[in-house]
């Protein structure tokens, strides 16, 4: 995002005390703002009662020694047993289930955490391929071809996007539940395609305005049909804007609750609605949630180191494009 | 894509423009039209019903104009519009503050600013579900990290103040997250619009000995405001639907202190089952936002022509 960007001021050129200033406030800022997400990481690495210590425990290794145990809550579910009959068991086969016997209880199955990231897995890649898709071609329509009342389709399919979630969620659960979409991987993932593809159409449409039409003029002039210069000539050289609007896409789908919470419950739900109930007995198990988060928030920081370059142009739908 | 390599290309290869606009389009609107303008006027047609989902077979009346009427005669609705607006005003004023702040010190370009620019946009990519969740953790009154934190700089008991569960603090518990969360977004923009400035306009201005200040506030702000107002309007709508994070810090609660328009939306439409009055409501809800939307992208356009 910097370098290319950055043309130093010359006469105007920050002296090196407001530099080092300015730097010390940016560099604090981001260490606090980054504490919240550190402790997710580091409680996850704790044990229940470690993570509910006061004062907090705050270095591994010195005030508490890191444990699987968020993990092993996790991915397992757990039942409680008399002393008498853990006892009688064989000895333990994995580092979890020793770790759960020395809660006094057993391992009797995996838990829902899997199934539920495989459907954000799911959803969110085919909801992604479908909007990026339509939204591509639509883009180029809009983009190169005159269409009638092209500002009122347009700003139709910006508009979309400011119904509250919830306001759309009634008749969509109605509909679903006639159709036979309510709780399916499909109606999830037509769902959150018909949410993306307004963006994907508007961050489309100014990745293709800036290629110039004569590349694929010349294509066709060398006996290309539109069809072909499309595919040939247009897709290569959008590809850059292709794979920043579906990591949008992604993100949004990875990330989206409201829609899911009321929507699913069973089969097609995804981590987002799923984590907050995880629970362990008596009350929250916190490392257990933790683990859940970290684990769902990793592929999210790769992402935003990976589109880092475009994030103002997906976050303002195009408006913002350097 | 790839199908076209088979002979339906030759099928198509005398498509005209005019053909091939509307087979790129249609499938875009088909799917529009089905999944978000179709449920619209079902909702439009649903409010003026007594429909209740959980009764699908219950009489259907038409109850006319009833429910808008209900609606924006009941003080209750018009206190959650307050929270609403309270919960919009500060978020917009606090994340707009910091939000150009950070954005014009990173401006100084400072060595390693853009990793620490990375870093500081992380939180406005997460999902605002999680977000909200992990900070009831940060907020619990004993064992939170936000407790601690602010005992160990003030002094007070970490369990003698709950962000959560107390009826003046809630509304800026929400606040707080949703600042933490955006205020990179709103950075983000400003910092675009001060990379927008050329530098002749400085340097221009220091020929002319105006102060840093004078610089600021006649060259600096004015350049900027278009962008400031583009962030504005995006969280303004955002945080006008916002339902997810907060669902999840405080569900509205305690009583309904941070109950906004979407979780009374969420409540009666799934948790009363009023499909009726609640597709009332929403329609209110989006004429709101879109009304306010519109009335904003005017005044944009405005400062943007000047």
């Amino acid at each position: 995002m910097s370098g290319a960007l950055s043309t130093a001021h010359s006469v105007v050129a920050p002296s090196g005390r407001v530099k080092l200033l300015a730097g010390a406030i940016v560099v604090l800022y981001a260490l606090v703002a980054l504490v919240p997400l550190l402790w997710i990481g580091l409680t996850s690495i704790k044990t229940p009662p470690d993570s509910i210590s006061y004062p907090p425990k705050v270095v591994p290794f010195v005030h508490f020694e890191p444990s699987i145990e968020g993990y092993c809550n996790l991915f397992n579910t757990r039942s409680r047993q008399t002393a008498d009959y853990l006892a009688s068991l064989p000895p333990a086969n994995s580092a979890c289930e020793e770790i759960t016997r020395s809660r006094s209880m057993v391992v009797v199955g995996p838990s829902n955490y899997v199934p539920r990231f495989l459907n954000s897995l799911i959803i969110a890649f085919g909801s992604t391929l479908l909007s990026v898709g339509l939204g591509t071609c639509a883009a180029y329509a809009f983009s190169r071809f005159k269409v009638p009342m092209k500002d009122d389709l347009l700003f139709f399919i910006l508009s979309t996007r400011m119904m509250p979630p919830i306001a759309v969620a009634i008749p969509i659960f109605l509909m679903y539940r006639e159709l036979g979409l309510s709780d399916t991987r499909l109606g999830m993932i037509l769902l959150y395609t018909s949410v993306n593809v307004s963006l994907a159409v508007w961050l489309l449409k100014g990745f293709i305005d800036e290629i110039p039409r004569e590349y694929e003029e010349a294509a066709m002039i060398d006996g290309y049909t539109r069809l072909q210069a499309f595919r040939k000539v247009v897709l290569p050289q959008a590809t850059t804007g292709i794979v920043a609007t579906a990591i949008f896409c992604l993100i949004f789908a990875w990330n989206e609750y409201a829609f899911a919470v009321l929507l699913t419950s069973g089969t097609a739900q995804t981590a987002p609605p799923f984590i907050p109930i995880i629970i362990g007995e008596g009350g929250q198990d916190w490392p257990a949630v933790a683990a859940g988060t970290t684990l769902f928030l990793i592929p999210i920081l790769i992402f935003t180191v990976l589109l880092r370059k475009h994030l103002l142009r997906g976050i303002t739908f195009g408006a913002v494009r350097k | 894509m790839r199908a076209a390599y088979t002979p339906i290309e030759h099928r198509v290869r005398g498509l005209s423009d005019k053909a091939i606009a509307w087979l790129f389009i249609a499938p875009t609107m088909i799917l529009l039209l089905a999944i978000n303008l179709f449920p619209l006027i079902w909702t439009i047609q649903l409010s003026f019903t007594n429909y209740r989902a959980n009764r699908p077979n219950a009489p259907l009346r038409n109850v006319g104009l009833d429910h808008y009427q209900t609606i924006l005669s009941d003080p209750e609705i018009w206190q959650r519009m307050q929270a609403t607006a309270h919960f919009v005003f500060w978020t917009i004023l606090l994340q707009t503050v910091i939000g150009f702040a950070l954005a014009y010190l990173i401006d100084r370009k400072f060595r390693g600013h853009g990793f620490w620019t990375t870093l500081i946009l992380i939180p406005m990519m997460l999902s605002p579900a999680v977000v909200g969740n992990f900070w009831t953790f940060l907020y619990q009154p004993q064992i939170g990290l936000f407790n601690y934190v602010v005992s160990f700089f003030t002094g007070l008991a970490p369990s003698s103040f709950q962000m959560l569960g107390d009826v003046t603090l809630s509304p800026w518990a929400i606040i707080i997250v949703d600042t933490w969360m955006w205020t990179p977004y709103v950075m983000l923009i400003c910092l675009a619009g001060l990379r927008s400035i050329p530098d002749y306009i400085y340097e221009a201005a220091e020929v002319d000995r105006a102060s840093n200040w004078r610089q600021f506030i006649s060259i600096t702000l004015p350049m900027c405001l278009p962008f400031i107002m583009l962030a504005v309007l995006f969280r303004g709508i955002e945080n006008f639907k916002m339902f997810d994070m907060v669902n999840l810090l405080t569900s509205g609660g305690p009583g309904s202190t941070t109950e906004l328009a979407s979780i009374t939306l969420k409540r009666a439409a799934f948790e009363a089952w009023r499909t009726g009055y609640s597709s009332a409501l929403a329609i209110i809800l989006f004429v709101a936002v879109f009304g306010l939307a519109n009335i904003y992208v005017k005044a944009l356009n405005k400062v943007k022509a000047r």
